[in-house]
């Protein structure tokens, strides 16, 4: 049906008032799926607003109908707010009568919660969140414990450690981070020289921009950067692959044909990241530095000898070792966050999603942690 | 509970009660699959055969009730015993679960390089003849992403058997494959019973595999949380008093 012949279409119903505020509304033509939108609309606009306690709904003339009929006139009951004694059908064909009564009948309450849904209430929300977070907890302490039986395991037989596995996350992991990486650090390299020397030129200090860029980056930000951009490359795929797996019973198969798997699948990951995430932090410092170098020759009139002498003045061994530790620390949590949110993931594809959303986010959180508790140690140390 | 005496049979389970909090899900389950036999578990959608198989093989521990493979009672055995008992099984899971990063070939050798000290050359002859076994010559080097529905349940099936397990669990190996490939799954699995004198237990509800396969089947019931029939499926089909066994077996039509 074109608009122009909906138009001048025929009325879908007449409406009279037959008594004092009572109304009927005749419906003539099809009180059908095609029609019910706009049936709907009319009805709504012509009754809104007219004095009304009682409806007669005359059905005799009605041609086909189906349940959408049937919401129709549910939905005017229902906004009227009509009691059964008020709201009456005329004639109605039992395929209306039988739909409608199924929905406004005492059988039509509403559907139970669901077993997975939570509860509302305050009170059992919380209880609720509780268990499961120590359940968590209780899952975290059996994973460090499945971690070290399985690194008992390859102590004992070194055949055990999956080799090509752990090369290819290596590559992964560390090969394929390198371009963001570098490209990251050089860039932040080159903001905090260009930001340093517009303070540190009032005082004619430019020279110490290089020390700045060196330090900060070899003992704070290089570690820290780096072990952000793989959380978020490298943490969250761990997770991603490893729920896919959970979820599509290749676990419970390594299982049952008698693996671990946490020596088949978080061992080699792991040991890759604590093995190139402390590499990818010295490219990151390196790229870092040359990035301060760039703003020191071009803008800041130094030369880079002058440059490059200065960074090798202010850093210390003990400083890149440093540095390099939290690496280590931080490639443990990445890698092994990744692999827990992995084997808890339970369900369909949204835990896939949210196995890989919760690995990025617990790890950065970890990182930052585990980064000011290094700071406390440090000036503790001296 | 240790005394209890061992089993005869392949697989023997005994008042076996599966419970997930409040909810019951399965209650005092027993039955025995002699050696070399072929058992059908069936039941409804959700009357807990795939729970029923998932602690059979060890996979969970139950509530309540032993499971003994060969035995072994895996349900309160130490670890050693238990990946003895884990040697003695192979398992075809309902997606196959084929490990995704590894091709056919790999996935089969997978078990053989773990518990065997063949070379690589040997291993990956063994992997040819298992492949052949099941109809995937060729194959080896495909990646489970590449292969069809019901290729993957037979490569799946082909390091189910990698090293020849006494006995076989399969859930649902026809499932959602057309007839013809469905028929060529069932015709596999009678040559492995007979060749390799595998006790073979299915999880299933296709009748005409059903028909086709099992010598002895048992059938789970949601309400009663309980096996309502064991027999044979002829047996199943005419002489049940049961009517909810009697529709099942005729497709519902009494």
């Amino acid at each position: 049906m074109t608009a122009t012949q909906h138009l001048h279409s025929p009325p879908l119903f007449d409406l009279q008032e037959t008594a004092d505020r009572e109304w009927t509304i005749r419906i003539t033509g099809d009180l059908t799926i095609a029609v019910a939108g706009d049936i709907r609309k009319a009805l709504m606009a012509a009754l809104t607003g007219k004095p009304l306690t009682s409806l007669v709904i005359d059905l005799n003339q009605v041609a086909g109908t189906d349940d959408y009929g049937a919401l129709v006139l549910y939905e005017l009951k229902h906004r009227l707010r009509l009691p059964d004694d008020r709201f009456r059908l005329l004639n109605p064909p039992d395929l209306i009568k039988g739909r409608l009564a199924q929905m406004t009948g005492t059988d039509a309450r509403p559907a139970p919660p669901g077993p997975g849904l939570f509860s509302f209430s305050f009170v059992t929300q919380t209880g609720e969140r509780t268990l499961e977070i120590l359940k968590e907890g209780g899952n975290f302490i059996s994973f460090i414990g499945a971690l070290v039986v399985a690194g008992m395991r390859i102590a004992g037989k070194p055949k055990s450690l999956r080799l090509n596995d752990m090369v290819r996350h290596m590559k992964t992991t560390g090969v394929d981070a390198l371009p963001v990486v570098a490209l990251i650090s050089a860039l932040l390299g080159l903001i905090m020289a260009f930001m340093s020397s517009l303070q540190l030129k009032q005082f004619g200090a430019n020279i110490y921009v290089a020390s700045l860029v060196a330090v900060s980056m070899v003992s704070e930000l290089g570690p820290v950067m780096t072990a952000i951009i793989v959380s978020g490359r490298s943490g969250s795929a761990y997770a991603a692959e490893i729920s896919t797996m959970k979820i599509s019973e290749e676990i419970d198969a390594l299982v049952t044909m008698g693996f671990d798997p946490v020596l088949f699948l978080a061992i080699p990951r792991m040991l890759a990241a604590v093995i190139v995430i402390p590499l990818l932090t010295m490219f990151s410092n390196l790229f870092a530095i040359a990035g301060g170098l760039l703003i020191g020759v071009t803008m800041l009139d130094l030369s880079a000898g002058t440059y490059i002498s200065q960074t090798l003045n202010s850093l210390s061994l003990f400083e890149l070792c440093w540095g390099l530790s939290k690496s280590v620390v931080f490639a443990i949590l990445i890698s092994g966050v990744g692999c827990l949110r992995g084997f808890q993931a339970k369900g369909g594809a949204a835990a896939v999603g949210h196995a890989a959303t919760s690995a990025v986010v617990t790890s950065i959180f970890l990182i930052v942690l585990f980064d000011s508790i290094f700071a406390v140690i440090r000036s503790y140390w001296g | 509970m240790t005394t209890s005496p061992a089993s005869p049979a392949a697989v023997e389970v005994r008042h076996l009660r599966v419970q997930y909090g409040d909810a019951l899900i399965l209650d005092d389950i027993s039955f025995a699959v002699p050696p070399r036999d072929i058992l059908a578990i069936l039941g409804g959608s959700g009357s807990g055969k795939s729970t029923l198989m998932r602690h059979m093989i060890g996979l969970e521990r139950p509530a309540a009730g032993q499971v003994f493979i060969d035995k072994i009672n895996i349900t309160q055995c130490s670890a050693r015993q238990f990946n003895m008992a884990l040697k003695k099984i192979g398992v075809l899971f309902q997606g196959s679960a084929l490990i995704s990063s590894m091709t056919v070939g790999e996935n089969v050798a997978l078990p053989i390089f773990e518990f065997t000290d063949f070379s690589k050359p040997a291993v990956d002859k063994m992997v040819q003849v298992k492949l052949s076994l099941v109809g995937l010559e060729g194959y080896e080097n495909h990646f489970p992403a590449e292969i069809s529905g019901g290729m993957k349940k037979r490569a799946g099936l082909a390091r189910a058997l990698a090293l020849n397990p006494e006995i076989l669990f399969l859930d649902e190996p026809s499932a959602g494959l057309d007839p013809v490939t469905a028929a060529e799954i069932d015709r596999l699995i009678l040559d492995i019973n007979q060749q390799l004198k595998t006790t073979i237990i299915i999880v299933t509800h296709e009748l005409a595999s059903i028909f086709a396969v099992a010598r002895q089947v048992i059938m789970l019931d949601k309400t009663t949380k309980n096996i309502i029939a064991r027999g044979t499926p002829a047996q199943l089909k005419t002489q049940s008093a049961h009517p909810y066994v009697r529709q099942f077996f005729n497709r519902g039509l009494e």
